[in-house]
């Protein structure tokens, strides 16, 4: 160890090209893996993902599954109790595979809204494996005979995009506004932090109501002109209103990281600015970004289901859980407790809200070991 | 202290400035004014209702009319006698559009005070319910008591709360026939909405408590108490609840703020008279001063009760310095 004896750290070649060897052969684990395996040793997150993939699979694919109409109604069979037995009250002419295509398509219009060429692919599908197999009433109709479990699985759908879409727009917003002013950084930040607290006691729940209702008297004009409609809108203005938490948080882990020692290390390296933004801040940063999305989702749900029960959401013929639970709500009365239409949506709602929050929760354990345990 | 009130007073005035004009020039937009019906009206009494709401002066003009504090309207109210001040500075929100004969001020002052007291119940029950189920799963760690709480409070906020709603009513008033569907002035009918309207916040309080009640029991002075041989009650009681309930204290600004939203659909599930109900009711009706005004109420509610929070939170934490939160 002595500096006198320098011969001691002199190796043969073939040692140091062994030693070289095995320095490039170990790999550090990055912090995807890491947090990859701390997700998998956690059960409940787990299998939360597991249950929202294969429920997000279910609802892509809803054209395919043998699945009634969610919107043509049949008043014969209004507030059914579950059945196993099919039933043919709600035969699907177009599901016939000898029908010709103009039928089926018209059929389709009817019996569902304006659906993607990608939809009707699946649809076309369906009728080749299913041909005009349906199921029954496995989870009841509503009151206007409509057929529970299609309508779930339709809704979902909706509830999904509108969900996505609305914390993607957060996303979008909240990130380039706070990384812009942590980085940035002195008075533009101070001011542009403080736009955020102004923000945050608007009550904004006012704010979107009287948006959305104001929306509907512009609704021409927006789809007209700026290709917007009404559900894009509504996406805008969840999106706009769900930023402020993501921007406050992707500021504050802007201004750490500017100033951690790692990235200074990058940087006395010789990393350039782009390597240390791409390699360091930005993988950083979304982690916590990441986490923030799995919890905003289910708060868009919340929302959009609010927006509903008040009228101002997704519109019929559409579906989304919002509307089904609000019908399901409002099909309470005392002299008969039709309970299927209470609780079936409220299931489908509440587990998959209840996922998400698990995996928010289990994902921000695994990106951030610091915060363990804490809410 | 008064530097803090004074900064906070501050931020207030742009908040409100921003609140009120921004909902103004939206409100003054839109197609269709609070009058349009089926049948075209008279030029003249069109020409009339104009007058008697000011919507042939100029924006600028109204909308210094509507903010305040000086009464702008050289002729006076019809029927009434002439005012030096009105507008939302000196308290008045101006005439409703849509309920001909009431002033906004009516209906908030007959609405209001229902709403306060839903709001006070509920927020009975989430603090009631939440700490309680917070400090029992906090001392009982890991146990099938906490993992119970734990999952309820989680399932509390998972659902909407028109759907608990929904069940609640089944089970208690269809089922077990215990409380009233609908209505609103004795206390067994304020149960039922207040505790519907507090669950999701109960949940919430009872993560938080839980979180605090853990930190603060893993502390030293916590470890002190305990060697003095002091009953578990007095050190849980005593000691760890201090520290354990600062986040919960500092949930409270945002947990109002909630419950004054979620109040647009309890009262309308439970047809209460309250201010949730009508400010849904003033938006599709294009009622805009009503709907204007129950904004402002609200703004002004939320800001002050984060206000008097963040005041809280400084005497029972020491350690927090008012002048660097402003």
């Amino acid at each position: 160890m002595s500096a006198a004896d320098p011969k001691r750290f002199d190796l043969d070649d073939a040692t140091a090209e062994r030693l070289l060897r095995e320095a490039q052969e170990h790999k550090g684990i990055s912090l995807w893996q890491d947090a990859g395996r701390r997700l998998r040793r956690n059960r409940p997150s787990w299998y939360a993902m597991v249950f929202l993939i294969g429920f997000g699979l279910l609802s892509f694919l809803a054209p395919l599954l043998p699945l009634r109409s969610p919107v043509r109604s049949n008043l014969d069979i209004t507030l059914h109790a579950p059945t196993l037995d099919g039933g043919d009250g709600n035969y699907l002419a177009a599901l016939d595979p000898e029908a010709d295509s103009a039928l089926v398509a018209r059929q389709i219009e009817k019996d569902y809204w304006e659906l993607s060429s990608l939809d009707h692919g699946l649809i076309s599908l369906r009728r080749m494996i299913f041909g005009s197999w349906q199921t029954g009433h496995w989870l009841g109709t509503d009151h206007l005979g409509r057929d529970l479990l299609s309508r779930i699985v339709w809704g979902s759908r909706t509830s999904i995009l509108v969900s996505l879409a609305a914390a993607l727009c957060s996303l979008v917003i909240g990130v380039f506004y706070g990384a812009f002013s942590g980085l940035v950084g002195g008075r533009i930040d101070n001011l542009m932090m403080r736009t955020v607290d102004i923000l945050y006691s608007i009550p904004f729940i006012f704010v979107v109501i009287f948006l959305i209702t104001l929306i509907g008297d512009y609704r021409q004009v927006l789809e007209e002109e700026w290709g917007l409609d009404r559900e894009k809108v509504f996406y805008l203005v969840i999106g706009a209103v769900f930023w402020l938490t993501m921007a406050r948080v992707v500021r504050g882990q802007v201004l750490s990281l500017k100033h951690a020692e790692f990235v200074q290390a990058a940087r006395v390296m010789g990393a350039s600015t782009f390597h240390i933004l791409c390699k360091h801040i930005v993988p950083n940063v979304l982690s916590i970004v990441i986490v923030y999305l799995t919890l905003t989702i289910p708060a868009v749900m919340l929302f959009e289901a609010f927006l509903s029960f008040l009228g101002l959401g997704v519109e019929p013929p559409r579906v989304s859980w919002g509307l089904i639970a609000v019908d399901g709500t409002s099909a309470i009365n005392p002299l008969r407790i039709h309970w299927w239409v209470v609780i079936f949506p409220a299931l489908a709602m509440g587990c998959t809200l209840l996922a998400l929050n698990v995996l928010g929760d289990g994902l921000r354990d695994a990106l951030d070991p610091k915060m363990r345990g804490k809410d | 202290m008064i530097r803090f009130l004074f900064r906070r007073l501050m931020w207030f005035v742009v908040t409100m400035t921003v609140v009120m004009s921004v909902s103004f020039f939206l409100m003054k937009n839109v197609k269709g004014g609070p009058f349009d019906t089926e049948r075209a009206l008279e030029p003249a009494i069109e020409a009339n209702i104009q007058a008697r709401y000011h919507l042939d002066w100029p924006l600028w003009k109204q909308f210094l009319h509507y903010t305040g504090p000086f009464n702008l309207d050289e002729r006076g109210l019809a029927g009434t006698q002439e005012k030096v001040l009105g507008g939302v500075l000196s308290g008045d929100f101006g005439p409703s559009f849509r309920y001909r004969d009431f002033t906004v001020n009516d209906i908030i002052g007959q609405a209001l005070p229902i709403s306060a007291l839903l709001g006070v119940v509920s927020m009975m029950w989430a603090l009631a319910l939440g700490v309680s189920t917070g400090i029992a799963s906090a001392l009982r760690r890991g146990s099938g008591v906490d993992l119970a709480l734990r999952l309820a409070a989680t399932g509390g906020i998972a659902l909407p709360n028109f759907v608990i709603a929904g069940f609640l009513i089944i089970i208690f008033v269809f089922m077990i026939p215990l409380l009233p569907v609908a209505g609103w002035g004795s206390i067994k009918e304020m149960l039922l909405p207040g505790f519907c309207l507090g669950l999701v916040y109960a949940a919430y309080l009872a993560r938080l408590t839980r979180t605090g009640m853990l930190e603060a029991l893993s502390q030293d002075h916590i470890r002190t108490a305990q060697a003095k041989g002091l009953s578990p009650r007095t050190v849980v009681l005593r000691h760890a609840l201090k520290g354990g309930l600062l986040p919960v204290v500092s949930y409270l600004g945002p947990a109002t703020a909630g419950i004054l939203t979620g109040s647009l659909v309890i009262e309308r599930i439970f047809f209460i008279p309250g201010l949730g109900s009508h400010f849904v009711n003033s938006a599709s009706n294009r009622d805009y001063t009503l709907a204007m005004g129950v904004t402002i109420l609200y703004t002004v509610l939320v800001y002050s009760m984060n206000t008097v929070v963040d005041l809280a939170y400084t005497l029972l934490d020491p350690r927090i310095d008012l002048a660097e939160e402003a």
